[in-house]
């Protein structure tokens, strides 16, 4: 029993430092003079820790700037794809209407269809729609998923139907409804949603690259990538870029992953 | 206040399956009525006909003189009392008691003094503050009463109240809830599965089966005089005997059936111009038998005892007539044992009769 347990442990310590490795030596690496990452041994520390390479970033590079894209296409994409998102899967789950089930199931079907499969008719479509190379075009793909739906119906299927049902005879608009009842519960699976979201479009890097022609509108990712091609060699520069990229989304899981954690599990325990 | 009249109210589901049957029932200004019933027998669906969250296939219902059919739950001005209470989780009890007051636009200082005054009654002033999560059972039920009552609603509807509780807690919301409705008198519904329920708060008991009003009347008329076999056997506890035979005269009214006859009292002599050579059924209740013969009338029966439950103040007594097993609640004294043979009497005037075949009562 016992030793098991420590089997357990040992493996899943292991398991940690496989995952954590690659992200704590970034930390470390940006920290580090040019050039020194590529001494072999590769150093685990900075010998001479300098934020040189954060410097350049932000200065010569304008970091700034495609930090500040990013935030807005990925606050603004979460914002209107968890309003969508919510009501749609609110709607699928607890309100009666026709053709609701068959509808659901089309929606499920779509699941299957890969992304890139898409990306052609979807750019013709944005393209026709005159957003090619602005934020509108970046956002209108992601403001509503099928996996959003299908996650914010299966957590509203498990409440109860009593309750909007006294909320009804209380003298509530259907509208209302929403608003003072269901959105306040369903606030485990918003959170959760509204991080995946957010992780996904700050991360997104084929649909910003394929729609944004403008350099200077560039979100963090498609920026990156082209520092890249300019510095090929230069390895703490990048990871330093790599670090400004990931710490946000970092700090933003850490500060809700309470919520997040409660929303994951609230499909197989019943609060 | 307002009285509550269904009119031929007919409901079939989708599938066909019909939840409740040409209901007609008016249930009068302050009024408690109790829709009682086995699970599936169409109550609830009633109840939720009367507050509109179904709709009905055919008939009208009214509320007062308003025909309230199509209308919206919110427009017919009524109340509900759910079985799982329903409360809003994410709602202080102040918020649970005040949202409906709040959706109606009153001022915040008068949704406060009707709150205050629902919680004074219903004795939750001290928990005001508290989550539906942080309150016990008993609390979270009284909170879904004091939610319904503080909107001075035309009529209340209850459905299954109290069966979340348990049997000590049961007993004594149920006379909270005889005791708000003495103070209200405003109309109310209640439906329930549990008989003491429906026989000791209805003035009125509806007994439902099957989507069917089987019989609207007080509790002690429907338990003594009920209208057909079902009503006879839903009431009760333990269910009253049932001995079922053919009639045949052998110098008197006889029933044969359950590997025995049944010798009827002369009361019952009407039955052979009626039913001659028919089915009938005997019903006896448990509590009608008696170890000593009360009259000369009285029919006797006799009997092995198979078990005895003492509960204190009475006995069950198990035995088997013919094949048939009964049950007598007897005083425990002088009890038989198991196994001894024991003669029964029961007084003519309790027997009822009904028609084997269609099951209804047959007045004699």
């Amino acid at each position: 029993m016992k030793r098991s347990t420590l089997l357990v442990n040992a493996m899943l310590i292991a398991g940690a430092i496989v995952v954590a490795f690659p992200l704590l030596w970034m930390f470390s690496v940006s920290f580090m003079p040019r050039g020194a990452a590529s001494a072999f041994p590769p150093p685990l520390l900075p010998p001479e820790p300098t934020l040189e390479n954060y410097r350049e970033l932000f200065s010569r590079h304008e970091a700034w700037r495609y930090m500040l894209n990013s935030a807005l296409v990925a606050t603004f994409a979460t914002a209107i794809a968890l309003v969508l998102n919510t009501m749609a899967g609110y709607a699928f789950a607890k309100l009666k209407f026709k053709g609701r089930e068959r509808l659901f199931r089309i929606l499920l079907g779509a699941l299957v269809i890969p992304a890139q499969v898409t990306m052609i008719p979807l750019f013709a479509m944005v393209k026709g729609m005159g957003l090619v190379s602005t934020y509108g075009g970046v956002i209108i793909p992601s403001m509503a998923s099928v996996f959003g739906i299908f996650l914010v119906r299966q957590y509203a299927l498990s409440l109860p139907d009593e309750l909007l049902e006294a909320a009804r005879i209380d003298g509530a608009s259907e509208w209302r409804i929403f608003r003072s009842v269901v959105v306040p519960l369903l606030k485990p699976i918003v959170i959760t949603l509204g991080i995946l979201t957010f992780l996904a479009t700050w991360n997104d890097f084929m649909w910003p690259l394929i729609v944004l022609t403008d350099q200077k509108m560039h979100t963090l990712p498609v920026a990156l990538a082209g520092l890249s091609r300019e510095h090929v060699q230069d390895n703490e520069l990048m990871m330093a870029g790599a670090v400004i990229t990931v710490l946000p989304v970092l700090v933003l899981f850490l500060a809700l992953q309470r919520y997040y954690i409660a929303g994951i599990l609230a499909g197989s325990i019943k609060g | 206040m307002a009285s509550v009249t269904l009119k031929g109210v007919r409901k079939v589901y989708k599938n066909g399956h019909v939840g409740v049957d040409r209901a007609d029932l008016e249930i009068r200004d302050g009024e408690l009525i109790v829709l009682v019933g086995p699970s599936g027998c169409g109550k609830s669906t009633l109840l939720r006909i009367v507050a509109g969250l179904e709709e009905v296939t055919e008939g009208t219902v009214f509320i007062g003189d308003r025909d309230v059919t199509h209308l919206e739950p919110r427009e017919r001005d009524i109340a509900m009392v759910f079985q799982s209470y329903a409360l809003y989780p994410h709602m202080t009890v102040r918020e649970n008691l005040g949202f409906g007051l709040k959706l109606r636009g009153m001022p915040a200082k008068e949704i406060e003094r009707q709150v205050l005054e629902a919680a004074e009654m219903l004795d939750l002033t001290s928990m005001l503050d508290r989550l539906p999560r942080q309150l016990s059972g008993g609390q979270r039920q009284r909170v879904a009463l004091g939610r319904a009552l503080v909107r001075h609603p035309q009529v209340f509807l209850l459905d299954e109240p109290l069966s979340n509780l348990d049997a000590k807690l049961r007993g004594a919301m149920r006379a909270e809830i005889a005791r708000l409705h003495q103070r209200l008198k405003t109309t109310m519904i209640y439906v329930t599965h549990d008989q003491i329920e429906a026989m000791t708060l209805g003035e009125r008991v509806v007994v439902m089966d099957k989507g069917v009003l089987q019989q609207v009347d007080t509790p002690m008329n429907v338990y003594e005089h009920p209208v057909n076999l079902f009503v006879a056997g839903f009431l009760g506890n333990p269910p009253m005997n049932m001995f079922r035979g053919r009639l045949i005269d052998r110098a008197g009214p006889q029933l044969e059936g359950e590997g025995t006859s049944l010798s009827l009292p002369k009361s019952a002599e009407s039955l052979l111009r009626t039913h001659l050579e028919r089915e009938v059924v005997a019903g006896i209740r448990p509590e009608d038998f008696y170890r000593e013969r009360t009259s000369p009338t009285d029919i006797e029966i006799d009997g092995v005892v198979e078990l005895l439950e003492s509960v204190g103040s009475e006995s069950f007594l198990h035995f088997r007539y013919g094949s048939l097993p009964m049950i007598a609640r007897i005083k425990p004294i002088r009890l038989p044992a198991i196994g001894e043979r024991i003669k029964l009497h029961a007084p003519e005037h309790k027997i009822l009769y009904f028609d084997g075949e269609s099951g209804k009562a047959v007045v004699i």
